[in-house]
């Protein structure tokens, strides 16, 4: 870990990037599926077929965050809406997969699936067109939250609505979101969501091969997304971003236009969100209306704040952290798991507001000391506002 | 409130409490047998209370039901637990072919006499036999006690009858109506009585008679005389004059109806509206003045509710039951001490120490707004408290038929107008209201003068918080009290503020009121959630043409955060 902390973010090619990044993707990539199917199960080191879904929810709960620290740590836009466009990218998902289902479900209706027969529909809506096609469902896993994303940023971004102000229209967003996917007569199965999914690309879901596949592609999907945020803040775009977030005025006094940057990365970063959503729902087996749940998407808030936001690998780090610490606690002491959460929104902010990654770096290592200038800012100074 | 009054028969029957659609098709057969049964000779003396009662233990249905219709004949209040008892299975005949009552189940049963009254303590309660009531006879009981009570002392009893008879027009009923109106006094009774009445002309009538109670029926303001009506109207063989009677009537109750559906919306509108003033004006003055959002706002709406609950039960166990309508007058200032304190708690822990970094203040607030509400939760359990209105804020009144105005959502609205009344003398009469809106200017500005910031913002979120946590007290008024109370009214809280703009308490009330009427309008065309959407979306794109709200503060302060 610490190789990559100390890395120059400057540098595309910087070795020590490079290297972790190769190293957690042996790990992740090929270390655990390596002892999911060829250790014997009832070794001490054996991946159990349980953890594989489990470790891909995490991992696409990682590129979740990434997204959003995208937009939050480097552009200083607090998004409260990336669970939204989370769930948008999940409900596409869900649809193809609806769709693979054919007459294999309670009704074996061959046209409509089992929540429209029950509701007493006739023909498949409009928007369902096309979701038989792989290519057409995952060309509108990224189109939907992108274009949803682009139209609300263009809106707000516009009319220079910022800082806590967005947060509460983005918030008020996914409310709207939340309650219009609740209702049955959006023809998105309403309160149950989409679920019951048989096959996916004609494997069966419920094979273990086929979950260590959709993990692997939850690797792939994470160093992908990881790359693409490293290729945005490194660039010439990410040091826009920095300045934006810290004095937005005097970006644009010097000539740049931080609308369309704040829209670029916001689109951007809700495309990711979507393509998260929908590596999300074929391991878990459901999306319904909750994914929507305004609490949902602060949480991923917490996530970024306690991996150390403004930091990628941080923001990854976070995720996969709190959401070990949630599947432990809920499962353990249900009642103790909001003390815990409300308490890291109170801690994260007020005592460690560099998160896991603050600390690392400013513990008296000598690679660390070698933080650049164009490292993370402390968010006190970031933030304030005149 | 849009509240018809149906039925009566529920109220004080509690086995037949939740009608159903069959079981008013039940009662309407019932009481139909009944009237035909007694029309004839309605006046014939009561008999014998004794051996009408011993009927009810006859061996078929037939003598049963025959019992059942003279008791409702007989007009003796007697009957009434009579029948009440068996239409709950709680009528047994002993074997010496007394009809016995039984009050509770089990060993411990009282058991008494029906037809005399007394009790009977040393029957063995196992030698009895069940007296068995089928559907039909349900039917009839029903009848007979909605036949009783045009009769019955009880004022209440008997308007619910009155209005009851309505659903039942025929020409049995005429008599009986007439009868009752010729003693009734009361006048909304008689009211009542007299619409039933024409009800019943309508159908089972001369054609003058007929026309007369179309004529009398086009008066009224209510959905029920509106479906009559249209039954009459399509029924075969109508006189053409009569066919067009009914039309105009129907046509002027129509319009009627619509009117006092939109005066019924624009009350709740305005109920809404106020509700929603009293829980964003403290948001939107710490936003105003400290220019961060308090997620954790919510919660302290949810705790004044809760601090309600407890005065309430603390007021039921310690003081006189006299003294408990007045449990709302120590319940709002405890409410408001209670959230301000745990305000200022918070602004002088927390939120102080994040000046300067209001996302983060959003996320550290919210974080305190989950352990408040697992915390609640802890302490109550999940489940929602129910807080029972004082007695002066119960019930309401008919401004117009079906249009009635709740007490408690009208004083709602009075203690909203209260409350923004006395901020607005502290904001702009006190030495504390004028720093206020100093700081709220310009912080740095205020601070040069002289001052204390610091205490300004801790007081400001105090009372903030004192204001949701009274806001909370008036929500335990007109729903239930959960830990997710809150949760339910932040975002439009929210939407409040950012529509209304901050800092501004005219900004806070145009933005509640017209958000709350919008919102009400909107629910019958669009249906409660479309609505809220709408709503939502209008607000998302009119942020386009005003980011700052409807009534921003103008000046260099209002985009110094920009």
């Amino acid at each position: 870990m610490a190789a990559r902390l100390g890395a120059d973010r400057r540098n595309p090619w910087d070795a020590r990037f490079w290297t972790g990044f190769a190293l957690s993707g042996l790990v992740l990539g090929l270390a655990i599926p390596l002892l999911n199917r060829w250790v014997a199960p009832d070794s001490p080191f054996a991946v159990p077929d349980y953890l594989v879904p489990l470790l891909g929810k995490y991992l696409c709960y990682a590129i979740l965050a990434l997204s959003l620290d995208l937009v939050w740590g480097y552009a200083g836009i607090l998004s409260l809406g990336h669970g939204a466009f989370f769930a948008l990218g999940g409900y596409c998902m869900g649809m193809y997969l609806m769709r693979q289902i054919g007459t294999r479900g309670v009704y074996g209706n061959p046209l409509l699936p089992d929540f429209m027969v029950f509701l007493n529909w006739q023909e498949l809506p409009w928007f369902w067109w096309g979701f038989d096609h792989f290519a057409w469902a995952m060309a509108m896993v990224m189109l939907v939250p992108g274009v949803f994303a682009f139209v609300f940023g263009w809106l707000a971004f516009r009319s220079r609505v910022t800082g806590v102000y967005l947060s509460i229209i983005t918030q008020a967003m996914t409310y709207a979101l939340w309650l219009a996917f609740f209702r049955n007569d959006m023809g998105f199965g309403g309160n149950n969501g989409l679920t019951d999914y048989k096959d996916i690309l004609g494997w069966d879901l419920h094979l273990p091969e086929t979950r260590l596949g959709l993990y692997l592609a939850t690797v792939a999907g994470l160093g992908v997304a990881y790359l693409l945020c490293r290729f945005i803040t490194v660039s010439k775009l990410g040091r826009v971003l920095l300045a934006l977030r810290d004095a937005e005025s005097r970006v644009r006094f010097l000539g740049y236009s931080t609308t369309h940057a704040k829209l670029f990365v916001f689109t951007v970063s809700a495309v990711l969100a979507g393509i998260a959503g929908a590596l999300y729902v074929p391991q878990i087996g459901i999306i319904n209306p909750s994914e929507f749940s305004p609490a949902n998407s602060i949480e991923i808030a917490i996530w970024v704040s306690v991996g150390g936001r403004g930091t990628l690998v941080g923001a990854a780090i976070g995720a996969v952290l709190v959401n070990l610490a949630k599947t432990w606690l809920t499962s353990a002491a249900p009642e103790i798991w909001l003390f815990f959460l409300g308490g890291l929104f109170v801690l994260t902010t007020l005592v460690f507001p560099r998160g896991i990654v603050g600390i690392f770096r400013h513990l008296p290592w000598p690679r660390a000391r070698r933080a650049s200038p164009m490292g993370v800012k402390p968010p006190v100074a970031a933030e304030k506002q005149t | 409130m849009l509240a018809v009054e149906f039925g009566g028969a529920e109220k004080w029957i509690p086995a037949f409490a939740g009608t159903t659609i069959k079981g008013v098709c039940r009662r309407f057969y019932g009481f139909a047998v009944l009237l035909i049964l007694v029309a004839g000779n309605l006046p014939a003396q009561a008999e014998d209370l004794a051996a009408v009662v011993g009927g009810l233990g006859g061996g078929s249905f037939a003598d049963k039901e025959k019992a059942i219709v003279a008791l409702g004949r007989s007009g003796d209040p007697r009957a009434v637990p009579i029948l009440q008892a068996l239409g709950g299975d709680r009528l047994r005949k002993a074997p010496d072919g007394r009809v016995v009552i039984v009050d509770a189940g089990g060993a411990g049963a009282r058991l008494t006499d029906a037809a005399t009254g007394q009790p009977l303590p040393d029957l063995a309660p196992d030698s009895l036999d069940r007296i068995i009531v089928n559907n039909r006879l349900r039917g009839a009981i029903e009848g007979a006690l909605g036949a009783l009570t045009l009769f019955s002392p009880d004022r209440a009893a008997r308007l619910a009858a009155a209005q009851d008879a309505l659903r039942h027009p025929s020409a049995a009923t005429v008599a009986l109506l007439e009868k009752a109106l010729s003693t009734e006094q009361d006048p909304e009774i008689r009211t009542a009585m007299q619409r039933s009445l024409s009800a019943s002309h309508l159908f089972a009538g001369s054609k003058e008679e007929r026309l007369a109670a179309i004529r009398a029926l086009g008066t009224a303001t209510d959905p029920q005389v509106k479906n009559l009506l249209d039954v009459f109207r399509y029924t075969a063989n109508i006189d053409p004059e009569l066919y067009k009677a009914a039309g105009e009537a129907l046509a002027s109750i129509d319009s009627r109806l619509r009117w006092t559906g939109i005066a019924a919306n624009l009350f709740q509108g305005i109920s809404l509206g106020s509700v929603l003033l009293l829980a964003a004006i403290g948001l939107a003055i710490t936003f105003g003045v400290m220019g961060v959002i308090n997620m954790a706002h919510g919660e302290m709406i949810m705790l004044g509710a809760y601090v309600a609950v407890v005065v309430q039960q603390l007021f039921r166990a310690f003081l006189p039951l006299g003294l408990l309508d007045a449990y709302l007058v120590v319940a709002i200032p405890a409410a408001f001490l209670f959230a301000g304190l745990l305000g200022v708690l918070l602004e002088r822990c927390l939120i102080r120490f994040l000046y300067g970094r209001p996302l983060e203040t959003l996320l550290a607030t919210w974080g305190i707004s989950l352990v408040l509400q697992q915390a609640v939760r802890s302490v109550f359990g999940s489940p929602n408290k129910e807080v029972a209105n004082p007695s002066w804020m119960t019930g309401g009144f008919d401004v117009i038929g079906g249009f009635t105005v709740t007490w408690n959502r009208l004083y709602i609205i009075l203690f909203c107008f209260v409350v923004l009344g006395a901020l607005a003398l502290i904001l702009n009469r006190t030495r504390f209201g004028l720093h206020m809106r100093a700081v709220t200017q310009n912080r740095d500005m205020a601070a040069a003068m002289g001052i204390p910031t610091a205490r300004i913002d801790a007081l400001t979120f105090g009372l903030g918080s004192g204001i949701a946590g009274m806001a909370g007290v008036a929500l335990s008024q007109v729903g239930n009290v959960s830990p997710n109370l809150g949760t339910i009214y932040i975002v439009d809280s929210f939407m409040v503020v950012v529509f209304g703009g901050v800092g501004n308490l005219m900004g806070t009330l145009v933005g509640a009121l017209s958000l709350g009427i919008v919102n009400k309008l909107l629910e019958p065309y669009a249906g409660a959630i479309l609505g809220k959407i709408v709503v939502l979306i209008a607000i998302i794109l009119f942020i386009q043409r005003r980011p700052r709200g409807l009534f921003a503060l103008k000046g260099r302060t209002a985009d110094a955060e920009a």
